[in-house]
């Protein structure tokens, strides 16, 4: 490894002329190949989607909570999507198949990874870019026409896809079954297939840069958790992905083609269509075979980042690092193996039923351990609640409550009667939409003054953090009483069940919750864009954290650092370490410079540092008699 | 520490009167009410006045109303950061240290903490009530026990990690006298809390295991009563077996016009299979429902038996189950005289999904079979010369008709 480091010294000095050549707008903010502009770029992408998500769920919760009532307003804004007011059931699919789509895809996946993990990998490895730099850029500019295609489906005829965002095939594969499935399930295939592209060009050079681009003495176990996530993440984003294609794949055949991977013995409105052999099923394998791994690639970012902030601000090191890098580790390999829980009353073999809910409930163990370990990284810490650090409490507070409810959905037996319940709504809200979010919120406001070199106003993000922490809550938990008296989710209205029409007023009360996070985004979105021009100017290292984006200067090179790549001597987690002057100690600072500090641990691998401090300590014991 | 800092809070809105920014504050409170006041009384004339209207048109001033309520909020917001800004640097210039926010956040943890908790309370015990009455088969006894014990669990568990988070963050907030712990890992409190919930796990694992055989154990047996049912856009119909007790076979590729299931009348058990509106079950009986879809993925979903099974388009499958309490029983014990046992789609299908339900009802064995004498054969007459079949008794007629057809 020594070896590699070496070399990427010798290449950094060569790299450092680009600092002087002259860029141009275009190659500055639009085409970069900077790991901190694509980060940029990524994230303000993210944001507006995220938005836009935001607004379509607002549209379809005011329907489940005036499902009787007209609103001439959105036939203004909507037009035959809405007439007289009134949300078209059709559409109301569309809304929530675009609303999950984009959250999950192109917010939590794109947004929180191709942010981070483009801004954090090279800043906290040691290495003045990615790996590819060009790859990287393309990969921003795929998610790009991604995002555009998506959106550009409001604009068709019939409408954006509307079969959920799992999109099962047959009703996602017959244009006579829905409006939906129209050319708005073509827009929205296409789309993926330009986000998978996306997903995987950032994920090859995540793991590339994480294995082969760590500066000098930065081996794996002086990672912070951060990168550690990244590099997991994008493990599992490339093995699962591709699967992903490959259903999308046959199903563009289906549907364009006349083939019959997943149609069979299918009657709609009284014709026979002529497809035969094909199954339904094998739609949903090859599709949650990426589609479980894809809500660890969605939180594990997020944990990772949560991880950092709560080491940072709690000043204190992360508690089981090991145990912490090791359960990481764990969820990835079981996330492989537990897609079938999403399939239990499918008509899938009852005994693999029973085999998926054994490997579900394992990868409970390893979220245990990492609740257990944010707990103890709070236990005697000295804690200060900026803004990031509130957010990533609240993912570790949504991860649980979200995480407690899967034990339920897990187990094959009680799934029969809550699956495709509003509990799912609830538990995977929570667990994998608030938890994730807020991780990414965390580092928003954490890493703003590496990516702007600005801060953001404290206060707006302490009122941004309660309100939406509060409306979170108040939107996702009374949905696991609604499940739990069979109140199936993807519906338009429940105004045709006399047992569900009770549900109306907590209907009502979620959407006025709702409508009150997604105000409080606006102290957000306001105090990010007004932070980026007119913020108080941040110091290099604002938060005393250990990890290397901080001993880069605050006006942001294109290479990182101005002269030699830094070297590393420590993990990141030297907080408030007894016998040090202050209570962090960067991971460039050698252990000679610390010997009050240094303990027996330090030197674990390295017999020779161990008999220095062995004698220090001595002669420290001895002057100590003399006097 | 607490106590202290809310007469500091007290303090501190003293000082607030005293400063100039507080009358502007205090006039926009005022300025709000007066909006609010006036917004609903125009909000409520614009209501009555759309009324009379046979097609309403945009509500445009309701809407300004929400836009200049919001932008109200805004502003308040806004100059309540002025004010504490303004108080933060008088301070500051007093050389004062301003507002202790990791106080006032650690403060906030705590008051979320308690109101989280009761608000989880009132949501328990006011909205668990609404949750679906006891099991109304066999095996949803077996179920709802599960349910429970993994709720006292998971409960048990989400009552101790929200507490211990919540209070160490208040506990162990900023303070510029102290330091942090240097903790960074202690093996045996790690393997403690890594087998603990691997134990625990696995005890939900095997009960869970067990409990999904027992459910899923769905040999077909001599007594099961055999009902089909299939899924259309949007519509469930059912099948009875006749007085053979077995259902004839089908065929997608049969589906024309009154034979809308696609019954093979080659198949001579077919003959008198039934057609019913309602799903009517007997008591005590294992019912093996055949589930099946003509176009997309639809779900059976019967709550009230815990029992839900997709009806997948090329793939039949099939739920055994034994009702036990019948519909008269389940009206008293829900205390509603209109109650019904209920099926519905619980699978993304398209624009109706919402509605596609079918009552269910259960009945005593008597009842069950008073009932099935009067349905109507799936065969009507109208089939019957679509199929050009003289009579269903005559096999040789049939035969005729083959033969007819093959020439």
């Amino acid at each position: 490894m020594s070896t590699l480091s070496v070399h990427d010294h010798g290449v950094a000095h060569h790299e450092e002329g680009h600092e002087h050549h002259h860029d141009t707008f275009l190659t500055k903010y639009v085409f970069s190949q900077d790991h901190k502009m694509i980060a940029k770029q990524f994230l303000i992408t993210g944001i507006t989607m995220a938005v836009i998500a935001m607004l379509l769920s607002i549209l379809f919760r005011i329907q489940l909570a005036y499902p009787d009532k007209a609103f001439p307003l959105l036939e203004t804004l909507l037009g035959r999507f809405a007439p007289e007011g009134r949300l078209d059931p059709e559409f109301y699919l569309s809304l929530v198949t675009i609303h999950g789509t984009i959250m999950v895809f192109f917010v939590l996946t794109a947004g929180l990874s191709g942010t981070f993990s483009n801004l954090l990998i090279p800043l906290q490895v040691g290495a003045r870019d990615m790996a590819s730099p060009f790859i990287n850029m393309l990969s921003y500019w795929f998610f790009l026409t991604a995002c555009i295609i998506m959106l550009s489906s409001f604009f068709i005829q019939k409408g954006p896809a509307g079969a959920g965002w799992t999109i099962y095939p047959p009703l996602s594969a017959l244009p006579t079954a829905m409006k939906g499935s129209g050319l708005g399930m073509t827009l929205w295939l296409i789309s993926m297939v330009c986000f998978v592209a996306s997903s995987l060009m950032g994920g090859i050079n995540y793991v590339t840069t994480v294995l082969n681009m760590r500066t000098k003495g930065m081996d794996l176990w002086k990672m912070p958790l951060t990168i550690w996530a990244f590099f997991l993440t994008a493990i599992l984003g490339v093995l699962s992905f591709p699967v992903l294609v490959a259903g999308v794949v046959l199903l563009i055949f289906d549907r364009s083609f006349g083939t019959s991977f997943y149609l069979s013995d299918i009657v709609v409105n009284g014709q026979i269509m002529p497809f035969e052999g094909g199954s339904p099923i094998l739609f949903q394998h090859l599709f949650w075979f990426l589609g479980h791994p894809e809500v660890y690639i969605v939180i594990m970012p997020a944990m990772g980042i949560s991880s950092e902030v709560m080491s940072v601000n709690s000043r204190k090191p992360i508690f089981g690092y090991h145990a912490m890098v090791y359960s990481l580790i764990g969820i990835t390999v079981l996330s492989f193996i537990v897609w079938g829980h999403h399939m239990f009353i499918t008509g899938m073999n009852p005994f693999l039923g029973g085999v998926f809910m054994i490997t579900t409930l394992i990868i409970a163990v390893p979220s245990a351990v990492k609740t257990f370990n944010w707990l103890a990284t709070l236990w005697r810490g000295n804690i200060r609640f900026t803004p990031a650090m509130l957010f990533a409490i609240g993912m570790v507070s949504f991860f649980i409550s979200g995480g407690l409810t899967g034990i339920f959905l897990g187990n094959a037996a009680l799934d029969i009667n809550l699956h495709d319940t509003y509990f799912v709504v609830a538990h995977f809200h929570l667990v994998m939409g608030s938890a994730a979010i807020f991780g990414m919120l965390a580092g928003v406001y954490h890493w703003f003054p590496k990516m702007f070199g600005r801060m953001m106003d404290e206060k707006l993000g302490y009122l941004h953090f309660w309100l939406t922490f509060i409306g979170a809550y108040l939107v996702f938990f009374p949905m696991h009483f609604m499940g739990l008296d069979g109140v199936p989710r993807r519906y338009y209205a429940f105004t045709e069940f006399a047992s569900m029409q009770r549900w109306l007023s907590v209907n009502m009360f979620i959407t006025w919750a709702a409508i009150m996070s997604a105000c409080a985004q606006v102290a957000f979105l306001y105090n990010f864009i007004h932070s980026i021009f007119w913020g108080k100017k941040a110091t290099q290292n604002p938060w005393q954290a250990n990890t290397l984006e901080w001993t880069t200067p605050v006006e942001r090179l294109h290479g990182n650092w101005p002269g030699e790549l830094p070297t590393v001597y420590r993990w990141p987690y030297d907080y408030s370490k007894p016998g040090a002057e202050e209570d962090f100690i960067s991971q460039i600072t050698p252990l000679s410079q610390t010997m009050s500090s240094n303990l027996p641990h330090d030197f674990e691998d390295n017999p020779a540092g161990l008999e220095a401090l062995n004698t220090w300590t001595n002669t420290q014991k001895a002057n100590e008699e003399v006097k | 520490m607490a106590f202290k800092q809310i007469i500091n809070g007290g303090a501190l809105l003293n000082t607030f009167e005293n400063k100039p920014p507080v009358k502007n504050y205090k006039k926009v409170l005022a300025f709000l009410a007066v909006f609010m006041l006036l917004g609903t009384n125009l909000l409520m004339a614009q209501t009555t006045a759309t009324a009379d209207a046979a097609k309403p048109g945009v509500d445009w001033l309701g809407v300004g109303y929400y836009v200049l309520l919001f932008f109200l909020l805004v502003v308040s917001v806004a100059v309540i950061g002025k004010i504490l800004k303004v108080y933060e640097l008088s301070q500051q210039i007093q050389g004062k240290k301003g507002i202790h926010w990791n106080n006032v956040m650690g403060i906030i943890c705590l008051v979320f903490l308690v109101a989280g908790m009761v608000g989880a309370y009132w949501e328990f015990t006011v909205q668990g009530s609404m949750s679906l009455p006891e099991a109304a088969s066999k095996h949803g006894v077996k179920i709802d026990d599960m349910f429970l014990t993994t709720t006292i669990i998971t409960m048990i568990v989400f009552v101790i990690t929200q507490i211990l988070l919540f209070v160490f963050l208040f506990r162990y907030r900023h303070s510029d006298k102290r330091r942090a712990y240097f903790l960074p890992h202690n093996n045996t409190i790690e393997k403690v809390w890594t087998i603990i919930p691997a134990i625990v796990l696995t005890v939900l694992v095997i009960f869970g295991f067990f409990t999904w055989q027992e459910v899923e154990n769905s040999a077909p047996a001599k007594n099961d009563i055999n009902i089909d049912v299939t899924g259309h856009q949007f519509a469930w119909e059912i099948r009875y077996a006749g007085p053979d007790g077995v259902l004839g076979k089908k065929d997608f590729r049969l589906t024309a016009g009154a034979n809308k299931l696609g019954i093979d009348y080659k198949d001579k058990n077919s003959m008198d299979d039934l057609q019913a509106d309602t799903l009517v079950l007997p008591v005590n009986k294992t019912i093996r429902l055949n589930i099946f879809a003509q176009d997309v993925i639809h779900s059976v979903y019967m709550p009230h038996f815990r029992v839900q099974q997709n009806a997948v388009p090329g793939l039949p499958t099939f739920f055994k189950f034994t009702p036990t309490i019948t519909t008269e029983e389940m009206r008293r014990k829900v205390e509603d005289p209109k109650f019904e046992y209920l099926l519905y789609c619980n699978k993304i299908c398209g624009s109706t999904h919402y509605n596609m339900q079918k009552v269910v009802r259960v009945v005593t064995e008597g009842e069950y079979n008073q009932w099935i004498a009067k349905q109507k054969p799936y065969l009507t007459p109208a089939l019957r010369t679509e199929l050009k079949l003289a009579s269903a008794d005559q096999n040789k007629s049939i035969t005729n008709n083959r033969l007819a057809l093959n020439n």
